[in-house]
């Protein structure tokens, strides 16, 4: 106590000593902490790629598959649906698909590997509901009456085109998201993983 | 007091009569020899869980072990077709109930539950000397019974490779009726391959444990040199 | 000292100064802080028994930032999954296995049991040393015996939850202990139990007594045995009070503050226990057994006893005593004696600072009768202990039943005893080389 006033740079090195040496203990212990809040094994092990066998998917159809625990939307589109697809490119928000919701392979006019085929996760990108398929032109399904078929988020009202493109002054601010695939064999899609034989 | 002098003189006594009856091999393994484990995965695999799930490990966790997805999936992977399944044999115990009387335990933890207080690592023990101590005894339902396990349901899994054991009547030890595939020295050591594979399976981390365990003392160590000359700074004011 | 007044914070017109002071005109910081901290006088010559307070504190920290992690990951749920093993098991292999440090986690909290235990009773220990119950302190010593009544519930509910064979028979064995009250007895164990064997109505109450009522009753209890002490001031080693010297300030002249004293002291015992404790988290996590037992490894099974069942380690003293207690008395049988031997076992702890008659409060002052009492009584606690893990055997009973004669003798007999001990002169001021 004989020092007080006066700045003791042994001592004040040591106090730094020790912070620094604890401190850095302490960031370390966070670790199994924080990493015990991410994906489990299990978690992982149900989020692993699935398999889809398309081969019964008729044109104009559409399936539903599980993939960690989102909906992945797959529609075999008809010439009808594609050819709705330039027509509106003044329309969407991402014509050209620049923004990143989709491997570079679905970075193109369909957003897909084979045009026809639209693997697509259908999961609104505003807030997170799933969407619902208006596929039919007009007013018929409730839509307006220039409506050419794609999807109606039934929370907040974003609309999308048969690419998942999202219309211009919606609430979703991006495309809906193309999760990685890959084609396993002619009619055999793997979705959640886009290297074959793994 | 002085009875209490007499009791104090015989409670080490009570330590040694509480003890197991019978006398178990020690383990001869260790779960960080990479190629027993990948022998005892695969004995495992092949003998154990026709019967036995593994249902808290993941084929997964076999890569640890130093083999390849491929090799797993090739090997060792006879219940699923996806690396991140649970090894379990589920659905499969109600038949067995008919068949054996009871459901075979799963063999995940199997060998932290045979360990003995005071001893956790007896276990191991207990499973090298269970597994090889079999004998042919016409009085039981399935013609085997075991001297570490006395009328054990389980039949003898590995008489293919060890040949068929009889008791002696007089000496009560296991003699060798029939030889098996092996000569009784290598299946000692594929039982401790497969003893070894199971002691890794009750924590499939713990050789990570223990070299962690290495990083945090030797850290404390540096804390505690730091730690202790600020205390000694600070307590040379006091008088 | 704590209850004194101090002067609030006066900004030196910085933006931190002047928020600092803001705060310390509607909350007492400045006077928390010199209160419980760094105006706080503590003896200067406290030795190694005094670093276990602290590491109380810090265990029990670690037990709930652990505890927290846990609950995020563990089920209570008695049913069984697709493989035939119970939710409540699977999912603490799953802790192990499947969630990212969930082993480490799960360790820590496993050990920290058991670590919990060993720094509560060297923190006792210390009180019997140097008669830190002895009035002023009666009422710290009373918060500290709820605090070691509450933390063995606390033990006892935990213990159920990994949902293993000794975690099972174990609880019903305790359960059932309850019974043994005549008239109540059995209608209050079915209401402990909520089913008519212990299952998952037990198990789901457990699991809220063990993470909300009890740590809450226990957080409250440990502040007001920091909140007593720090009232009265802390005793040392040598038993004596440094109020009564004080300097022209009022100090006392023996007196050091906590902070930064103690604080840099402590921080060197917390090193030294961390490493113990990860020592044996990493190198030997069951703790050769005793920490997780290995019949815990078995799912509970409501058929199967296992062949040996004993209470962990820290519950085995009282254990014995309850098994020593064989014999009927007033028509009441054997059983209950034996709960009420094992109950009296430990709440006999909150009347010593009245059954102490001595003189002086350190043992270092006290003549052999003291010194021959605590030692008689610290070995009959590791026999007890001991033998509460074995299986009953008559000659265990024997020797359990002279030691718990001696345990309870040694509190019973203490107006006495303490009074006919010789006893040296205490000094004026602490020793301190």
């Amino acid at each position: 106590m004989s020092n007080q006033g006066k700045v003791d740079c042994g001592r004040r090195r040591l106090i730094v000593a020790t912070a620094a040496v604890g401190g850095a203990g302490a960031v370390a212990a966070l670790v199994p902490f924080v990493s015990s809040l991410l994906p489990s094994e299990r978690a992982k092990a149900a989020g692993a790629p699935v398999e889809v066998d398309i081969g019964k998917l008729e044109p104009g159809q559409m399936m539903t598959v599980e993939w960690r625990g989102k909906p992945v939307w797959i529609i075999n589109r008809t010439k009808d649906m594609l050819d709705t697809l330039p027509k509106l490119a003044d329309q969407v928000a991402d014509p050209k698909s620049e923004k990143n919701q989709q491997p570079a392979y679905a970075q193109n006019d369909t957003r897909s590997i084979k045009p026809e085929i639209m693997v697509v996760v259908g999961i609104c990108t505003h807030l997170g509901c799933s969407p619902s398929s208006k596929f039919k032109a007009g007013a018929e399904e409730g839509m307006a009456g220039d409506w050419l078929g794609g999807f109606l988020c039934p929370c907040h009202g974003s609309t999308f085109d048969f690419a998942g493109r999202v219309f211009k002054a919606k609430p979703a601010p991006t495309n809906l998201e193309v999760p990685p695939h890959v084609y396993l064999a002619d009619t055999r899609i793997l979705i959640g993983d886009d290297k074959k034989g793994a | 007091m002085k009875k209490f002098l007499i009791a104090l003189l015989f409670a080490p006594m009570l330590a040694w009569a509480s003890g197991a009856a019978v006398h178990l091999d020690k383990w001869p393994g260790s779960v960080s020899d990479k190629a027993a484990l990948q022998h005892g995965a695969k004995l495992f695999v092949n003998y154990c869980m026709n019967c036995h799930g593994a249902s808290y490990v993941r084929y997964k966790n076999l890569l640890d072990l130093g083999l390849t997805e491929q090799q797993v999936k090739d090997n060792l992977m006879f219940t699923s077709d996806k690396i991140g399944a649970l090894m379990n044999i589920a659905g499969r115990s109600d038949e067995q109930k008919k068949w054996f009387g009871a459901t075979p335990p799963d063999l995940s933890i199997i060998a932290r539950a045979r360990g003995e207080a005071g001893n956790a690592g007896a276990g191991a023990d207990w499973l090298y000397t269970y597994l090889r101590s079999f004998y042919r005894d016409d009085k039981r339902p399935t013609g085997w019974n075991n001297v570490v396990f006395e009328n054990v349901g389980m039949p003898h899994v590995l008489y293919g490779l060890q040949g068929q054991q009889v008791r002696n009547h007089e000496t009560h030890a296991l003699e060798l009726a029939v030889p098996g595939e092996m000569a009784p020295a290598e299946f000692d050591k594929a039982v401790s391959d497969l003893v070894g594979f199971m002691v890794w399976m009750g924590e499939p981390q713990q050789e990570f444990r223990r070299t962690l365990g290495f990083f945090v003392l030797a850290f404390l160590a540096v804390l505690f040199v730091v730690a202790y000359a600020l205390k000694k700074e600070y307590w040379k004011d006091i008088h | 000292m704590a209850g004194g007044t101090f002067e609030k914070y006066k900004s030196d017109g910085s933006l931190g100064g002047n928020v600092l002071e803001w705060v310390d005109a509607r909350f007492p910081a400045t006077s928390m802080w010199k209160g419980h901290l760094s105006e706080y006088y503590c003896p200067k010559n406290f030795n190694f028994w005094y670093f276990f307070g602290s590491l109380a504190l810090l265990v029990l920290v670690i037990q709930i930032v652990t505890g927290i992690f846990l609950v995020m990951h563990y089920k209570p749920d008695a049913a069984l999954n697709a493989n035939g093993v119970p939710v409540a098991f699977a999912s603490v292999e799953y802790i192990m296995r499947d969630v990212a440090g969930g082993w480490l986690i799960r360790y820590m909290h496993s050990t920290g049991a058991s670590a919990f235990f060993i720094v509560v009773y060297m923190h006792m220990f210390r009180g019997l040393l140097y008669g830190s119950y002895r009035k002023p302190r009666e009422l710290t010593w009373l918060f500290g015996v709820g605090i070691f009544l509450v933390l063995m519930g606390e033990a006892f509910f935990g213990y159920l939850l990994p949902w293993g064979q000794m975690s099972y028979w174990g609880a019903q064995v305790i359960v059932n202990l309850f019974s043994a009250i005549p008239v109540i007895g059995s209608d209050l164990s079915l209401i402990i139990r909520g089913d008519f064997v212990v299952g998952d109505a037990t198990l789901n109450r457990f699991f809220s007594f063990h993470v909300i009522a009890f740590p809450l009753v226990l957080i409250g209890l440990v502040a007001a045995h920091i909140l007593a002490l720090h009232e009265t001031g802390s005793n040392n080693p040598d038993g004596i009070d440094i109020k009564e010297k004080k300097d022209e300030k009022g100090i006392p002249l023996d007196g050091i503050p906590f902070h930064p004293y103690y604080t840099v002291k402590d921080i060197v015992g917390v090193v030294v226990f961390l490493m113990v404790f990860s020592a044996v988290l990493f190198f030997a996590p069951e703790g050769g057994g005793y920490f997780l037992e290995t019949p815990n490894f078995y799912p509970a099974d409501p058929l199967k006893t296992p062949p040996h069942i004993a209470p962990v380690w820290y519950f085995t003293p009282f254990y014995s005593i309850l098994r020593a207690m064989v014999w009927n008395f007033f028509g009441l049988d054997a059983k209950f004696w034996g709960v009420v031997a094992m109950g009296a076992s430990v709440v006999i702890f909150a009347f010593l600072p009245w059954l102490d008659r001595s003189p002086v409060r350190s043992i270092r002052y006290r003549g052999p009768i003291t010194k021959v009492m605590i030692t008689i009584f610290v070995i009959c606690f590791f026999i007890l202990g001991y033998l509460g893990t074995l299986s009953p055997s008559p000659m265990g009973e024997l020797v359990s039943q002279v030691c718990t004669v001696f345990y309870f003798g040694f509190f019973l007999g203490m107006p006495w005893w303490s009074r006919m001990d010789k006893f040296k002169p205490v000094p004026e001021r602490v020793t301190f080389k």
